[in-house]
């Protein structure tokens, strides 16, 4: 095969996982929430709603796409793109599996949270251009919340990183064969998990799209498949988000105590579940929460977790040096 | 004429202490500068409703807005105005709590109350004692039936999901007993001039005592739910502070004055019906922020469950209803009676004619009230306290509206 039919098909094969796990995952969130909030969810389209998101799909395609008659028409076009493809490019880096994944880059882990880090621009455009003063200041409350975010987020990774001395995702999987790094790197993963719920705009950090305060924030004047555009990208983020977390926190495709060999075969299906319970705890937190407020948000991102991320780093960087002239000195 | 907020106003058997001094003028988009502000930032007023998903109904407010934060708002009424009071100039005695349904319609039963005691009173007839009970126990399940609705949304306003739909399991099981008495699940037309219009079924009592069984321990779960989260506190803790006289002055009632430390509860000081034999709290807050309005709510359910024992408890043999004309003709007069509805004061100003229609027919509601104040809290606080607040006071648009 040539190199470009398989870089090709590894592309299609991102979109595809992409799409098919924003359908899962909506489907998934509305039966989470569904029993929950001790209700049933979907029941109608299918065995037990199964066929609800399919059918949602299908209408958001041939639903007229209304654009209002003040927008930016060009900014109003291109953002459902430019937030939909940065969610795309971060499946890139991301190992299912020793051997599956689209490509393997020593700089993995920058390279997801780069792609992710081009998300609020889209947000801010679509907010923006829509030419709506809810959009914008959803929008302006995403780009605040998420730059604001970024820096915690990419330094709660930097501990791992320093242990491991690599930023190529397969080595840090590799690395945690013995003991998963959400045990000695527990805070970092506190701040994590923290970070990663506001960049991804859940619950109790959806600030960008509070219904109750903003109508529906950026997404307001979109409709059809705009609208579904930025909804999927939503479902994406946090399926990458918590893929990085069980790459990094929770020993990626890998199980403690079990042998390589025999998790060789099963091992996507491993990170998927795993990926998938994380997804879950975060429909859990949004099925729960109440929300906070965008001042408390910000307090609690530069007064305590950048901090926080920062004295941990140091703890960390202090320990590998004593090890490294202690007992690891040979 | 004098600014109708220094005089001191006298609620019942409470005298105001203190008077509200007009200090700043209140807010409202007329007073304050818009617009340009220094050469690069510009304030955006915002029209919140009244189709937006958290106005609690057709609320609408216009915000001027620096960034997040509320300069001024200014509330707008009337989308929901049917004219109740107008209407009823054309209707029988008997037919008005038709109409108060309609009007705070998730506690129907208290307005059906307010407009049966006032034509009562017109009548001079004297209620059976089992129809007192039985209106204070149907009374007291619509409070919590309402005040199951203001958690839900409260919950929803702050971004909580869940609690709304906890909530309503709750007040399905309510609106069943509701139904069971009454016909019917909201629009009850229930309580009537004289009395009840049907008796109790029989085996209602264990119904309703099943369920105040789970629900002493759902009311918990709920309070700990929301009320115990740290969250939520942080978003309601000093948030939309009413002072005492701030509250006396814009004629606040219900839980919205008792937060602010005034213990006024028309059940207890001006009682009607089977209060004055129960036994019951009436709970107060002290700082009249959102906080202390969402525990005496709370405090208030508990109450309610404790007052819907002893009604059931103390139910008296008899009649339900006393001997009143098929058509109502009281005598010329003019009356007033109101209940402590689940969102305070609910009143009727009732003047007759003598003839079969009221001459005039008033409705005084809480919210109408509450809407106002609205004006004076917001400013200061960011957008997205605007929704707590019209949570907080737990406003019902159909009867500010009316």
């Amino acid at each position: 095969m040539s190199p470009l039919l398989i870089v090709v098909l590894r592309v299609l094969a991102a979109i595809g996982l992409m799409l098919a796990n924003g359908v899962v995952l909506i489907y998934m969130l509305r039966k989470v929430l569904g029993h929950l909030h001790v209700r049933l969810g979907p029941m109608h389209m299918g065995p037990k709603g199964v066929l609800q998101t399919t059918m949602d799909v299908l209408k958001l395609l041939t639903k007229e796409d209304v654009t209002p008659t003040n927008v930016d028409k060009v900014l109003f076009f291109i953002a459902p793109a430019l937030v939909f493809v940065p969610a795309l490019m971060a499946y890139a880096a991301i190992p299912f599996s020793e051997t599956w994944r689209i490509t393997d880059l020593d700089t993995g882990l920058l390279y997801s949270f780069a792609a992710l880090s081009v998300i609020p621009i889209g947000l801010l455009m679509a907010g923006w251009a829509s030419a709506n003063k809810w959009s914008l200041l959803g929008g302006m409350r995403a780009a605040g919340q998420q730059i604001a975010y970024e820096v915690p987020l990419l330094l709660s990774v930097l501990p791992v990183v320093m242990v491991v001395g690599s930023l190529n995702m397969s080595d840090i999987v590799a690395a945690q064969s013995g003991l998963w790094f959400v045990i000695p790197q527990l805070p970092a993963f506190v701040i994590f998990a923290i970070a990663g719920l506001v960049e991804l705009n859940q619950t109790p950090f959806d600030m960008s799209e509070a219904e109750s305060e903003l109508v529906a924030g950026f997404a307001s004047e979109y409709s059809a498949m705009k609208f579904g555009l930025l909804f999927l990208s939503e479902f994406s983020n946090s399926f990458i988000m918590s893929a990085i977390g069980v790459t990094v926190f929770f020993g990626g495709w890998m199980i403690p105590f079990v042998p390589a060999e025999v998790m060789q075969p099963v091992a996507p299906v491993i990170f998927m579940t795993k990926v998938y319970i994380g997804i879950f705890f975060m429909m859990w937190i949004r099925g729960t929460f109440p929300r906070v407020r965008i001042d408390q948000l910000m307090q609690l991102g530069w007064k305590w977790l950048i901090p926080a991320s920062l004295a941990w780093i140091m703890i960390t960087g202090l320990v590998i040096k004593v090890w490294q002239l202690g007992p690891g000195a040979s | 004429m004098s600014d109708p907020r220094d005089d001191v106003i006298s609620v019942g058997a409470l005298a105001a202490e203190g008077t509200h001094s007009a200090g700043d003028p209140p807010a409202g988009i007329r007073r304050v500068p818009s617009g340009v502000d220094g050469l690069t930032t510009e304030h955006l007023i915002i029209n919140m409703g009244p189709q937006h998903p958290s106005t609690h109904g057709v609320l609408r407010l216009l915000i001027e807005v620096d960034g997040e934060e509320v300069l001024a708002a200014e509330t707008s009424l009337g989308y929901l105005h049917r004219g109740i009071e107008k209407l009823a100039e054309s209707r029988k005695y008997h037919q008005l709590g038709t109409l108060m349904d309609r009007g705070d319609y998730v506690s129907g039963m208290h307005g059906e109350q307010a407009a049966a005691l006032a034509t009562e009173k017109l009548l001079e007839v004297t209620v059976p004692d089992k129809a007192r009970y039985i209106r204070t126990l149907v009374a007291e399940l619509t409070r919590l039936a309402s005040h199951l609705v203001w958690y839900g949304t409260f919950g929803l306003d702050t971004g909580a999901m869940g609690q709304f739909l906890y909530a309503v399991r709750d007040r399905e099981v309510l609106l069943d007993i509701l139904e069971e008495i009454s016909g019917q699940r909201m629009m009850f037309n229930y309580i009537r001039p004289g009395g009840v219009v049907a008796d109790l079924p029989v085996g209602i009592e264990k119904k309703i005592l099943d369920f105040l069984t789970d629900f002493d321990v759902h009311l918990e779960e709920h309070h700990a739910l929301l009320g115990g989260n740290e969250i939520f506190q942080m978003r309601v803790k000093g948030i939309g502070t009413i002072s005492r006289e701030m509250a006396l002055a814009f004629a606040l009632s219900g839980a919205n004055l008792r937060a602010t430390g005034v213990g006024f509860d028309v059940r207890r000081d001006r009682p009607y019906d089977a209060y004055p034999d129960l036994d019951f709290d009436v709970p107060v807050g002290s700082t009249g922020d959102a906080w202390d309005r969402y525990m005496v709510r709370m405090e208030e359910m508990r109450q309610s469950v404790r007052m819907v024992r002893q009604c059931i408890e103390g139910m008296p043999e008899g009649d339900f209803t006393a001997k009143v004309p098929k058509v109502i003709r009281p005598a010329e007069g003019e009356v007033y009676a109101s209940v402590e509805s689940s969102r305070g004061e609910t009143g009727v100003h009732l003047v007759s004619d003598g003839s079969p229609e009221p001459y005039r027919y008033h409705y005084r509601g809480p919210s109408l009230f509450a809407c106002q104040v609205l004006e004076e809290i917001l400013p200061g606080h960011l957008l997205a306290d605007v929704v707590m607040m019209i949570g907080s006071l737990d406003i019902m648009l159909g009867e500010a509206d009316r």
